[in-house]
């Protein structure tokens, strides 16, 4: 997928999957295909591209439901894990919370998952409450049965989290969770595109993902949502397509769920390429997947640990994913000079902005590796990082 | 001094010396001071700018935050070039300075040490670093003017 790019004139070594990845060429294949042959709106047109766009469309939520292994009606299609968790937050939560309510949270959660909840606790009364995390970033058992009590009425956490890498015990989460009567949401942004997904299995009621970070197009993301729950919230959006009818008397009735959740014409074009996508990473086998990253994982920090200009803020982290800095050098710097030479990292806080009080510092370089990534690539990095002095860092301005 | 500020070697070392060793970079927060605080442009440099204007003359400026290099340089030498010059003095380097990180004409002689960041016209992910600090100053040489009023 990456043949052929350079980067200041290096093969191109692309190591910001946490942020995004590249796209197969079954994916955009399928997006041109809806431009060049089967163009048109879904669920309203009399003719045969329209008809066709539409099982093209309606088919990627049987390829959703088969590869997370829930019921089709089940699957929400929104812009990305974004708008899916704050389709819960604003949908779910905001209708059904009371002032004292418990939000648990850990400080390990993406912006998207942290400041629509602060927006509900605001508006509800509720409180926001944390699961403390050691100091690499994980969840002891121990930590998790404190946290949880009666008042906890949402848990939202991410499967995997977005600096460090760190598995959840999802599973555990939901079954302490459910006893007290709480709902899990959990962000999949990290843990979909790597791992296998089986929300009956991990029992969770709600699981949000982006398209784009498993080689899908942008602006396309997933809500999954027991039937049951989905059936109790208010949309975020409302509009065509998802109402069937109202009145000048401002009676309205909306269609049932998924279809509720999805106003204004979609990303129809996203939502084939997504399918696309998993039908691609399901070829691959997404157990092959996560063996060959947790390959990569074993390699890269292992050879990490042979420099001693960085620090590595998770060596036990459970991704192909390392939170590091160069010792004297400030990470956006530091990222800059591994540019130069053909490495692309990602620096900051990387929208986990309560993390600082995890790991003590507020900026790292996070690099992230995907399934098309290899050893070679850890060894470019490693190559990379011996010679990022601050000298040299600077030296890429002249 | 002119044919030393074409040296990359040497532009280099006035980036990290003032990077590791920034001036007036400490707030004073005393009486008479106009305060900036440059947190949403980025979400990794947060600056906080201060100067003294009185009389239309830039008496004092300072300022402090946790920044990479190129904003923390860019700021240290900004407070250095701006400090005893008129407002109107200071809106000229300023507009040079501008000019030169948008790879635009400018006048060297006006910006001194501060022509150590003209590459970063060539990487545009990072202007924002080398400006932080200086619209940080351009706030508060507009709040000092609405003052004057």
């Amino acid at each position: 997928m990456l043949q052929g790019i350079t980067m200041n004139g290096k093969p191109l070594v692309y190591l910001d999957n946490g942020a995004t990845t590249f796209k197969p060429q079954p994916v955009i294949d399928a997006v041109n295909y809806f431009y060049n042959n089967i163009n048109s709106n879904i669920h309203r047109g009399d003719y045969e591209i329209a008809f066709k766009a539409d099982q093209a469309y309606d088919h990627c939520r049987k390829t959703v439901a088969e590869f997370i292994n829930c019921d089709e009606r089940e699957v929400v299609f929104t812009y990305g894990a974004t708008s899916a968790l704050n389709t819960v937050a604003y949908g779910y939560a905001r209708k059904n919370l009371k002032e004292g309510d418990v939000i648990l949270l850990t400080r390990a959660e993406h912006a998207s998952n942290a400041l629509p909840w602060f927006r509900v606790a605001e508006e509800t009364g509720a409180k926001i409450e944390y699961i403390e995390l050691t100091p690499t970033g994980k969840m002891t058992l121990w930590n998790l049965r404190k946290a949880i009590h009666e008042g906890v009425r949402i848990v939202a956490i991410a499967a995997v989290t977005n600096v460090l890498g760190v598995k959840t015990p999802v599973r555990e989460i939901c079954r302490m969770a459910h006893k007290v009567g709480a709902v899990v949401m959990v962000d999949g942004a990290q843990s979909v595109p790597h791992t296998r997904t089986d929300v009956k299995d991990m029992d969770c009621d709600f699981l949000a993902f982006s398209g784009h970070k498993m080689c899908g197009p942008g602006g396309t993301g997933i809500l999954y949502g027991k039937y049951e729950l989905l059936e109790k919230m208010d949309p975020m959006l409302l509009g065509g397509g998802a109402n069937a009818r109202f009145d000048s008397k401002q009676n309205v009735i909306l269609k049932e769920a998924p279809i509720m959740f999805e106003a204004g014409t979609p990303n129809i074009e996203g939502v084939l390429g997504l399918d696309a996508a998993i039908q691609y990473l399901m070829k691959l086998g997404m157990d092959n997947i996560e063996s060959h990253e947790q390959e990569l994982r074993d390699y890269l920090f292992a050879e990490l640990a042979k420099l001693d200009n960085v620090t590595v803020y998770n060596p036990d982290g459970d991704s192909a994913i390392a939170a590091i800095n160069v010792k004297g050098v400030f990470s956006q710097d530091a990222a800059c000079y591994l540019a130069s030479q053909g490495v692309a990292v990602r620096s900051g806080n990387h929208c986990a902005k309560m993390l600082v009080d995890v790991i003590g510092t507020n900026d790292t370089i996070r690099c992230s590796m995907y399934f098309y990534n290899d050893k070679a690539d850890v060894d470019a990095l490693i190559r990379a990082l011996r010679t990022c002095t601050l000298e040299n860092c600077v030296g890429v301005f002249f | 001094m002119a044919d030393l500020l074409k040296d990359p070697m040497v532009l280099r070392e006035i980036i990290m010396d003032h990077y590791e060793y920034p001036r007036h970079h400490a707030l004073t927060n005393g009486h008479g001071y106009l305060r900036a605080h440059m947190a949403s442009e980025s979400c990794i440099d947060d600056i906080q700018v201060e100067a003294k204007i009185e009389d239309g003359i830039v008496r004092d400026v300072n300022f402090e935050g946790v920044a990479c290099t190129i904003s923390t340089a860019s700021t240290s030498i900004m407070t250095e070039l701006v400090r005893d010059k008129t407002v109107e003095e200071a809106r000229e380097i300023m507009k040079n300075y501008f000019a030169m990180i948008n790879g635009d004409p400018y006048d060297e002689d006006l910006l001194e040490e501060a022509v150590a960041f003209a590459g970063v016209s060539k990487q545009a992910n990072r202007i924002k670093c080398a400006t932080i600090g200086w619209h940080g100053l351009e706030k508060l040489l507009a709040e000092s003017e609405k003052k004057d009023d």
